[in-house]
């Protein structure tokens, strides 16, 4: 009994409020430094959000995810600095842009199984970047595409307590209000009927099938969701970073957000989010003592594989749920 | 234009198509068999170029440094193939795909790193035995000597690995396990000895084409990212888990590559890109494989 009231007051409790609230406090308590490291951890979590709308909700492994988050950022960051676009619409382009590579490669991935999918994705992904890396008019090819400014935020003195605030900590809320609210979006696909079918297809496609459901489309919906999602966190990521270079779209991105998922736990919506926190975290605690953080992220990943397969998240639930039994076995 | 330029351009070609091939075959042998990608094949060929440059280190001025040092490289990355497979990797066989993937990956960030610490992050090059030092003229190119031994090395591997896998009772054993594992076991044939032996001979190809590649490229730290995703275009373009459509699959990508570069300039590693796209999507099986 006691268990179960606990439980209810936890939920009661509502921790999204908290932890964006908390979030938003950043620039006024925090150092310049800290500001940096929480836009990284933002950006980061809406990028593997929408991967886990496929990776976990769908179960479709992507292995070419960076793809339509550089699409977002090349897209951005060419109609910011090239043409002189507001951000208010280059923003919803980036989205859209990413959308649309995502409906015409996706509409090819869906149609194959498994390490064939994965492998399709990658490609395309490697197409993105052979451009990217090629296209010396538009995308600055391996020079890259420096020096985008930053979207016009002055409007943001007006409001009390915002006016000392510095460029970077002011596009770190405004990064912080649109992550949240895409991730909101992405939450309210997820637990919709839609994302109740993607998860039917991700655990008997042949079932889902049977009764009647078009799973390709299905899954093509979701590919496009989560392209264009990606697409927003790598529009934001271009500013952020100002700049945006072939680099960002180079398949081995994809494995970090497929670890990033992992380590926070994929059977969770909440899971990406933290992996995207706990990761940045620990690259900035262990590149100040060593220079081999991809050793350290590889051992993270073998723990993850061979014992540790839910995350953390995971690993914090069935603490929870262990620490409830035993409590019922006490009361009893 | 001129015919003496096409045909170094196609040998250009030639030569990169053997290269791949060495290091694609063993690549193509894990998946047909295992039904594994292993993105830590680049990892393996990487390491055997470094032990390669390591070996000829030691055993500097005697004229046959190279071919030790070749099979010293080749033989240890198989012994590491051997060690991994044995201590982890059988581990992930019922598991999900993408568990198999992500192990995989997470070797080529140890072992990526492991190399850095090891041997620096500067370049290393390694200069060509003595015995296929210099070029000789054929239709008026020059073509230096230790290109044609390769372009002779890769089809005598394809034609060894064609007679292995199909006139020997090791390749029928090899060709029943890709087929149906179960069966086999039920059978009572030692399929774990399969798969091991599968992934032991696969990282010593991958260790023989690396050494074998280092006097035509330097050696540096991220040759092991670069190479695996070029490995992957071939074998999608033969078919995955098809031995002859690796070689023919490699035959491919090295003039794609070679012509593309006179056709489209600045375009040719998109065309190879796109070519893996459209075989994914006309025939995801490769123009030599079978549906699965």
């Amino acid at each position: 009994m006691t268990g179960r009231r606990r439980a209810t007051l936890a939920s009661r409790i509502p921790w999204t409020l908290i932890v964006f609230l908390a979030a938003a406090t950043v620039p006024w308590i925090g150092s310049r430094y800290d500001t940096f490291l929480a836009s990284q951890i933002v950006i980061d979590a809406l990028f593997a959000v929408s991967l886990n709308l496929l990776l976990g909700t769908t179960g479709l492994v992507s292995f070419g995810h960076v793809a339509y988050f550089g699409v977002g950022a090349y897209v951005c960051g060419i109609l910011m600095k090239t043409y002189e676009v507001p951000f208010v619409l280059a923003f919803p382009a980036a989205g859209l842009g990413a959308a649309l590579f995502a409906l015409v490669s996706g509409y090819f991935c869906v149609r194959l199984q498994k390490l064939y999918f994965a492998m399709l994705t990658l490609a395309f992904s490697q197409i993105v970047w052979a451009i990217a890396y090629k296209w010396n008019d538009v995308t600055g090819g391996d020079q890259g595409l420096p020096e985008i400014p930053y979207p016009d935020l002055d409007w943001m003195s007006a409001i009390p307590g915002f006016g000392d605030l510095r460029i970077g900590d002011r596009f770190y809320l405004l990064t912080l209000v649109l992550v949240a609210l895409s991730i909101a979006a992405l939450r309210i696909i997820t637990r919709s009927p839609f994302g109740r079918m993607l998860t039917t297809i991700r655990d008997n496609p042949e079932r889902a099938a049977f009764i009647g459901l078009n799973v390709r489309a299905y899954q093509l919906a979701a590919f496009v969701v989560a392209g264009a999602f990606a697409g927003l966190a790598g529009a934001l990521y271009g500013l952020f970073s100002r700049g945006v270079f072939a680099d960002y779209v180079f398949w081995s991105k994809s494995a970090e957000v497929i670890i990033m998922t992992i380590l926070g736990g994929m059977d969770y919506f909440w899971g990406p989010p933290v992996g995207a926190l706990a990761l940045v975290w620990l690259n900035q605690q262990i590149t100040a003592y060593t220079e081999y953080w991809p050793f350290v992220l590889g051992a993270i990943l073998l723990v993850l594989l061979f014992a540790f397969t839910g995350g953390i998240v995971g690993g914090i639930v069935a603490g929870f749920r262990f620490a409830r039994y035993r409590l019922a076995r006490r009361d009893a | 234009m001129a015919p003496s330029f096409l045909f170094s351009q196609f040998m250009g070609g030639f030569t990169t198509a053997m290269f791949l091939f060495l290091i694609a075959s063993g690549l193509s042998l894990v998946f047909g068999v295992m039904r594994v990608i292993n993105f830590a094949h680049g990892s393996f060929y990487m390491l055997g170029a470094y032990l390669a440059w390591q070996g000829v280190q030691w055993l500097h001025p005697r004229a046959e440094a190279f071919w030790l040092a070749a099979l010293f490289a080749a033989l240890g990355v198989a012994l590491l193939g051997g060690i991994v497979e044995r201590l982890f990797f059988r581990h992930l066989y019922g598991r999900e795909e993408l568990y198999q993937l992500l192990f995989t990956y997470a070797l080529v960030l140890i072992l990526g790193d492991a190399a850095k610490f090891l041997w620096g992050t500067g370049q290393l090059s390694v200069s060509s035995p003595p015995v296929l030092a210099g070029s000789v003229e054929i239709f008026g190119t020059a073509q230096p000597l230790y290109n044609l031994f390769i372009m002779a090395v890769g089809p005598a591997i394809a034609l060894a690995g064609w007679f292995v896998l199909n006139r020997t009772g090791v390749g029928r054993l090899v060709r029943a396990a890709s087929y149906d594992r179960e069966m086999l076991d039920a059978l009572g044939a030692n399929v774990g000895s399969i798969y091991t032996g599968m992934f032991v001979f696969s990282s010593f190809l991958a260790g023989l084409s690396g050494a074998l590649v280092t006097p035509i490229q330097s050696i540096v730290p991220g040759m092991d990212v670069l190479i695996i995703v070029q490995a992957f275009i071939v074998v999608v373009i033969g078919g995955m888990g098809s031995f002859w459509g690796t070689f023919w699959g490699s035959v491919i990508y090295g003039q794609v590559l070679s012509f593309g570069i006179l056709i489209f300039p600045g375009f040719s590693l998109f065309s190879v890109f796109a070519l893996m796209a459209v075989i994914l999507i006309v025939r995801p099986w490769g123009l030599f494989g079978r549906p699965i």
